[in-house]
């Protein structure tokens, strides 16, 4: 089990406040890792700073395509002030020094966001197709040529339709791909931006709450969605999520925030009996938040 | 008539019409019913119109109570009858007829000249052409252009018509100054607008909304104001005259001996001069438009239209939106600056009294007017609008109404933007608001503008 991503003494302040509190964490080539805590934990802030939305304070993130031997590389990289070192065996990126366009297009990072941010105005497909925008570029000779319609556009037009047509039988949109996505029910506005944040081509998918709003039939079929997007894609994950009855089923390892701070990692089955995670999500008795403040270390 | 629901309704008719009477009086009053007229002693003194206040009273108590009666319960009856129909976009009719619309305009287009020229003979023809042929072509031209940035990249642009004037100084300058003919110095006018372009899109790139608008448009000052100043260049407000015009392959459009009449054997006239300047901007309307159509099935057509849609979501898909940006603006200036170098070369003169704000601001009308993205839209836009203007020159019919003091010309604009206050009333997102997709993977459907983003900058 390599790493594929590791966040280190991750800080980020906004001002005065500091919203994550160097927090450390490792999520494993091929695991389900869920990001947990209440609410204004800091957990969005996160995903913020591994997508490269936002510059993190302090701390480093880094994430390592191909083989494990590419951690080696990691102190060398960190002292060279360049973004990334790729070698014909992989590749190791600096997430905190590359713009957000960049984490998504080079480091393969895909995200969903907590209020939903399709195209509305453009159709299921077109959504679909601009998550595969670099790849067109790239065969469009950068507009040049196919403008003209010399070289393989055309070609390379039809295969990404047919990358979306998978996506769309998977996410069960497959009959209303020429539908304008702003017109979609809630539930299959969720599956869309899943299905277009996999068009990208991915080695992590970050989903933001994606069973936020999903009734119980629905948040079962996500959490399909999300295993099969593991088995058959070898695709890792990175959850925020607050539906429990997803977190505990699917995921392989939990890590659990409050203001900012990490108060526990673990397997599922581990973390939903660490004391100090029921105190964060339920609230201690007044005679007790001394004791577990102090566990916590606060 | 027995129903009291509907005299109740009739007397409420009549109640609303007759308060809007009283505001229309209140306000016609001072505006219509005085004028100021200075006399022989060049002292001001005050004159009544008297009928002419209670022509402009009456027309609006007549028209808020047609509206009240009749178009009022229609339009009730309609919403009803659309809200019971199922959810469907756009009646089918409505889909045929924009698929015919743009294939028959592009013919009319194409044969325009002939009919000019045989319904009103070649001398008659001249205003047909230069007026409402020329004219509404570059406007059109313009309108494609602001379009891909206004309407695909949701870049709001108020300084566009700097980008024009770039195309027209450079034309003017470089053919003055080194002889070079008009389709060799096309391209580079193009090329040093779309120049312009990235240069004016490097800083506003961070910029959204309204403070995007307010920085374009002093980038249109800005170019105005450097015309003007830079008086060793452009000659400042003289402007740059002798411009030259095109060629037929190298044969001139005048009266010597080796003009293109002499040559071809025809009798002189400026007919055949003004269609060829006609079918080179008509040809460079069907390339704007046709480079668009293209474009919008491109990578980079769909990533400004997803730009429009959602910034933030383009980014984390990993589209370079500064790069994608600049194109916009830099494709966008290119074509205004080919419709600028027509227009110098059509004028023959240009000054910077022709690249004022009110260009702008009409070429962004016609975008706006058009429906935000729709390239048919924008094509009747810029016909109704530039058309419109010009043809209500023609309305001398109105004399007849109003008395023979009664000067159409005067009362154009009001006339005009009545028009506009109207059409956006009606059809607030344009005149074509639908949007088509760019592709389709079983059925080729219409897309509401109510779900097309305007951009945010």
């Amino acid at each position: 089990m390599s790493a594929l991503l590791r966040v280190e003494h991750l800080t980020m302040r906004f001002g005065g406040l500091i919203a994550v509190n160097d927090l450390s964490f490792t999520a494993n080539r091929g695991d389900i890792t869920a990001l947990i805590g209440p609410n204004g934990a800091g957990k969005t802030t996160v995903f913020n700073c591994i997508t490269g939305f936002y510059k993190p304070s302090e701390g480093r993130i880094a994430l390592a395509h191909g083989a494990p031997q590419m951690w080696d590389e990691l102190t060398a990289l960190t002292r060279r002030d360049a973004r990334s070192i790729t070698r014909p065996d992989g590749a190791l990126f600096l997430l905190e020094r590359m713009p957000d366009y960049l984490v998504a297009q080079r480091a393969k990072v895909a995200r969903t966001f907590q209020n939903i941010r399709l195209f509305p105005g453009m159709s299921v497909l077109e959504n679909l197709l601009v998550a595969q925008h670099n790849p067109l570029m790239t065969a469009s000779g950068y507009t040049a040529f196919g403008i003209f319609g010399i070289g393989n556009y055309d070609r390379a037009e039809r295969a990404a339709i047919a990358n979306a047509r998978h996506w769309l039988d998977l996410t069960a949109l497959t009959d209303r791909a020429d539908d304008p996505a702003g017109d979609l029910p809630y539930g299959a506005q969720r599956r869309l931006e899943i299905a277009r944040a996999m068009c990208t081509a991915p080695v992590l998918l970050c989903l933001d709450e994606p069973a936020a709003g999903l009734n119980p039939r629905e948040s079962a079929e996500l959490n399909e969605l999300v295993l099969r997007i593991r088995t058959d894609h070898n695709v890792s994950v990175l959850l925020i999520e607050h539906d429990m009855s997803v977190v505990m089923k699917i995921s392989d390892h939990v890590v659990v925030l409050d203001y900012g701070v990490k108060i526990a990692d673990d397997v599922p089955a581990a973390v939903r009996d660490d004391p100090k995670v029921i105190a964060a999500y339920l609230g201690v008795e007044d005679e007790e938040v001394g004791q577990v403040e102090a566990e916590v270390g606060l | 008539m027995g129903n009291p629901s509907a005299e109740n309704n009739i007397a409420r008719a009549f109640k609303d019409a007759g308060f809007w009477t009283l505001v229309a009086f209140g306000l016609f009053l001072p505006l219509i019913g005085f004028r100021a007229v200075p006399d022989i002693r060049n002292e001001l003194t005050l004159e009544t119109r008297w009928p002419l206040l209670f022509s402009f009273v009456a027309i609006v108590a007549v028209g808020r109570l047609f509206h009240n009666l009749v178009i009022a319960p229609w339009r009730e009856r309609r919403g009803r009858r659309l809200a019971t129909r199922a959810a469907v976009g756009v009646p089918r009719w409505r889909s045929r007829f924009a698929g015919v619309l743009a294939p028959f305009a592009v013919g009319f287009a194409l044969v325009y000249p002939a009919i000019a020229v045989w319904l009103a003979g070649p001398g008659g023809a001249v205003k047909w052409l230069d007026n409402f042929g020329i004219q509404i072509l570059i406007y059109v031209m313009l309108g494609f252009g602001l379009n891909i940035v206004v309407g695909l990249a949701g870049l709001l642009d108020l300084g566009y018509v700097a980008f024009y004037a770039v195309g027209a100084y450079s034309y003017a300058l470089l053919a003055q100054n080194f002889g070079l003919s008009f389709f060799m110095l096309l391209p580079l006018a193009g090329i040093l607008a779309a120049f312009w372009g990235l240069l004016l899109g490097f800083p506003v790139l961070r910029l959204r909304g309204d403070y995007l608008a307010i920085v374009t448009l002093a980038f249109g000052e800005i170019i105005r104001l450097v015309l003007i100043n830079w008086v060793p260049v452009t000659n400042g407000y003289a402007g740059v005259s002798g411009v030259p015009r095109p060629t037929f392959f190298g044969i001139p459009f005048n009266a010597s001996d080796e003009g293109f009449a002499a040559v071809f054997g025809l009798p002189y006239s400026p007919i055949y001069r003004l269609i060829a300047l006609y079918y080179i901007i008509l040809g460079l309307a069907l390339l704007t438009s046709f480079v668009t159509v293209r474009l919008r099935r491109l990578p980079v057509g769909r990533a400004w239209e997803a730009l429009r849609e959602d910034e933030i979501a383009c980014r984390s898909l990993g589209i370079n939106t500064t790069n994608t940006k600049l194109t916009a603006f830099a494709i966008g200036a290119g074509f205004g600056g080919f419709a600028g170098a027509f227009f110098a070369a059509r004028q023959g003169f240009i000054s910077p009294e022709s690249f004022t704000f009110l260009e702008s601001a009409t070429i962004l009308s016609i975008v706006v007017l058009g429906g935000m993205g729709s390239q048919i839209g924008v094509a009747i836009a810029a016909v109704a609008m530039i058309g419109g203007t010009e043809a209500l020159r023609e309305l001398d019919v109105l004399k007849q109404v109003f008395g023979n003091d009664f000067d159409p010309t005067q009362y154009r604009m009001l006339l005009f933007g009545f028009a506009m206050v109207l059409i956006m009333v009606v059809r607030p997102r344009g005149l074509i608001s639908t949007r088509e997709a760019s592709v389709h993977l079983s059925e080729r459907k219409k897309i509401s503008g109510a779900l097309v983003r305007e951009g945010h900058g």
